[in-house]
């Protein structure tokens, strides 16, 4: 750990309780890389998360930290940002989390475009409950409960985003993290609602069920599967399948709540 | 208390928001479901005059979360529901309860189970108000029998909540909810306002969210964003709020959760007796349905029947005293309820076959009339 | 060591041997020893710390902890 960056972290809890090779620390470190650059104030960060891998995160993040009911994140920090818009209000999810039991959360929090920075860790499965298909499995992949291959059909959580009114909506992986630290520290600076869908890895057990082999073996995937947004868009649809596009989606000005509820509040106090 | 202001008609859930505002409620998160809905509305309209905030939620799960989160942050917080919208709360409560996150849970009962019946009234979630999360858990339930009490007992659910560190229910039901009365409110200055306790971190080293430094079960409380960095976890944890599965530490952690409430009965409970004293026959009800008997009563004695009434203003705790404190002169209890029998398996816990415990249940979205109390006494005294 | 004059620092109580620092720097100065990270080219390390970033048990420090870490 580099001495300057100690101070963001519960040293004494770690190491974390992820599996080796797995992506959630190089997004966490990715996090606490991009607060750092920021020099936000510390004591005014808030990171809340739900249930599953990624949501042990916080733990071992020194900030405010709440872990809260399975998907309910965006629920709770939408009442801390509104109680004390002050606060930098962070959310750290997973895919099944955020998508399945969270999902309606998730476009509620995004159609509100509540300042809150949303970072989803996608690693494609339910790992912390060892490997059943989450709604961003992609089609065809293997899960415990899925032993036959998936049927359902994956979300695009970036679409899902921006279709729901985020105002800032950005993908990335855990191979490509000098990029990922620049995403989340854009997303940190937006005013509105923002959301940073992670491509990680689980060697555990997406990696295992799929027979992908190692860790490595993943990070060379995601490297040689992805293309950014501008190469996306001159890209024939049928050469499309199974790649990755990374980078920033879309991003607009838009009336944030927390500042249209203080609008609010003088308008009911000039009434009176 | 003083009264200063000028008497109006108001409506039960109208008093529910003028009390949580004079208690300092400065958030609520709702989510529209009758006949707890005017709460909501009146909230939405009041809560920016005074500076607080109002949100709908995508629904009640998320309404219980965000005022988790919001009083983690400070405020006061509030939200109102019904059956159904209290069946989806639970979780959430049960994560207050594990966290110690002060909060105020309405439910305006309707006639359930699912759907039921929205717009008749009932007193059927009893149960599910002390039981209703699952585990093991604290929690303080009061109902309210008037308009008036509605304001009186929703500034004392946030006292409890604030002071206890537990998610404290208001268990309403659709009468007292949509019944206007006359009333009086008094003067804000006369009111009790207890605050959450806060840690004097002059004097202590590390702050342990989680550590009884007054050993009186409650820790000091931090805020979100006062500059002292935490965790709050669902989990089972220690003083440090961080999660362990060490036996002494789980066991240390539910016990003493269990004893902020248990050491405290006698200021948690609350109870009307009326007519007591040489009761043969006590009628023991709540909320909407202890007007009936107290009309009953009255109606009784003028007859001289030896009749009396005991109303439990606090549910949850379970007022068992009260029941054992009744006079050597009580013979029969009658616990009259808006339900198929759920109290009456606690009076009957706390008689210990010392009486006879009869039920007067309604479960047809009909109120308990004062004739049926009537009946029922006279029934159990000729019996007798 | 390193001519260069700065470190290469693997805490090893930390690392959980994934091998993704080895894979992935672009100037091969780590090698495997049982699964383990072991710096074998300083001199070819450009200070990309690509290797830290990417090392998900915090177990990897490029150029000290004074060096601005961009």
């Amino acid at each position: 750990m580099r001495k300057s960056l100690e101070k963001y972290y519960r040293i004494d809890k770690l190491p974390h309780i992820w599996c080796p090779g797995c992506g959630h620390g190089i997004i966490t470190g990715a996090v606490v890389r991009a607060i750092d650059n920021l020099k936000l104030d510390k004591d005014k960060i808030c990171i809340v998360s739900g249930i599953g891998c990624s949501s042990r995160a916080p733990g071992y993040l020194n900030f405010n930290t709440l872990h809260t009911t399975h998907g309910r994140a965006l629920a709770f920090a939408t009442g801390i940002k509104l109680a004390r818009p002050d606060l930098k209000v962070i959310v750290l999810t997973g895919d099944g989390d955020c998508t399945a039991i969270g999902g309606n959360h998730f476009i509620h929090a995004c159609r509100r475009n509540i300042d809150i920075t949303t970072v989803v860790f996608n690693n494609s499965i339910y790992g912390m409950t060892s490997g059943q298909y989450s709604p961003m499995t992609p089609l065809g992949a293997y899960a415990t409960t899925a032993p036959y291959g998936n049927i359902d059909r994956n979300f695009d959580l970036c679409k899902l985003a921006q279709a729901s009114g985020a105002t800032y909506v950005a993908r990335g992986t855990v191979y490509h993290v000098p990029q990922l630290i620049k995403i989340i520290e854009k997303a940190l600076q937006h005013k509105g609602f923002s959301v940073v869908e992670t491509l990680s890895i689980c060697p555990t057990y997406f990696g295992r069920k799929n027979k992908l082999g190692s860790p490595v073996k993943m990070m060379e995937m995601l490297r040689d599967n992805s293309i950014t947004v501008k190469a996306a868009e001159k890209m024939p649809r049928e050469e499309m399948v199974n790649k990755i596009v990374i980078g920033e989606f879309f991003e607009e000005n838009a009336p944030e709540y927390t500042e249209e509820y203080m609008k609010i509040i003088q308008r009911a106090q000039g009434e009176e | 208390m003083t009264m200063t202001s000028k008497p109006r008609l108001m409506q039960g859930n109208e008093a529910c928001v003028e009390g949580a505002i004079a208690a300092g409620m400065r958030f609520y998160a709702g989510y529209p479901i009758t006949p707890s809905t005017e709460i909501a509305e009146i909230a939405a309209e009041r809560l920016p005059k005074v500076g607080g905030k109002f949100i709908q939620m995508e629904d009640e799960i998320a309404s219980m979360g965000a005022v988790i989160g919001a009083s983690l942050a400070g405020l006061k917080a509030m939200t109102a529901t019904s059956g159904p919208g209290f069946s989806l709360k639970q979780e959430n409560i049960g994560f207050a309860c594990l966290t110690e996150v002060p909060c105020v849970v309405v439910d305006v009962q309707r006639g359930g189970p699912s759907t039921g019946q929205p717009t008749l009234p009932a007193q059927g979630d009893v149960m599910q108000a002390r039981w209703g999360t699952h585990g093991d858990h604290p929690i303080i339930t009061l109902s309210p029998s008037y308009v008036r009490e509605v304001f009186d007992m929703t500034i004392r659910a946030f006292n409890l909540s604030e002071k206890y560190r537990v998610p404290c229910i208001l268990l309403m039901d659709e009468v007292v909810g949509h019944l206007r009365e006359r009333v009086e409110l008094p003067d804000p200055a006369s009111i009790k306002i207890i605050n959450r306790k806060r840690p004097d971190l002059s004097k202590i080293e590390y702050y342990n969210p989680y550590q009884d430094y007054d050993g009186d079960g409650i820790p000091p409380m931090v805020n979100f964003g006062e500059g002292v960095p935490y965790h709050v976890t669902g989990l089972i944890h220690d003083i440090t709020g961080f999660p362990s599965t060490k036996p002494e530490v789980t066991e240390y952690l539910i016990s003493r959760l269990m004893r902020k409430i248990n050491d405290n009965l006698d200021e948690i409970i609350d109870y009307e007796k009326f007519y007591t004293e040489d009761s043969e026959t006590v009628v023991v009800s709540f909320g909407s349905t202890a007007r009936s008997v107290i009309r009953a009563v009255k109606i009784l004695r003028r007859e001289g029947q030896k009749v009396g009434m005991l109303r439990l203003k606090t549910i949850w705790p379970f007022p068992h005293k009260a029941i054992q404190e009744l006079p050597p002169t009580t013979k029969n209890i009658i616990v009259a309820e808006m339900n198929f029998g759920q109290l009456i398996e606690v009076v009957g816990a706390s008689a210990k076959g010392r009486f006879n415990v009869i039920g007067l249940n309604k479960y047809n979205g009909e109120l308990i009339s004062p004739d049926e109390v009537i009946a029922k006494v006279r029934e159990v005294n000729k019996n007798a | 060591m390193s001519e260069k004059n700065f470190e290469i620092k693997i805490n090893e109580k930390a690392c959980k041997r994934c091998g993704i620092c080895i894979a992935f720097c672009p100037k091969k100065v780590f090698s495997s020893e049982n699964d383990k990270p072991v710096v074998v080219n300083p001199d070819a390390c450009t200070k990309c710390k690509l290797c830290e970033i990417r090392c998900p048990d915090f177990a990897i420090v490029v150029g000290g902890d004074d060096d601005d870490d961009k």
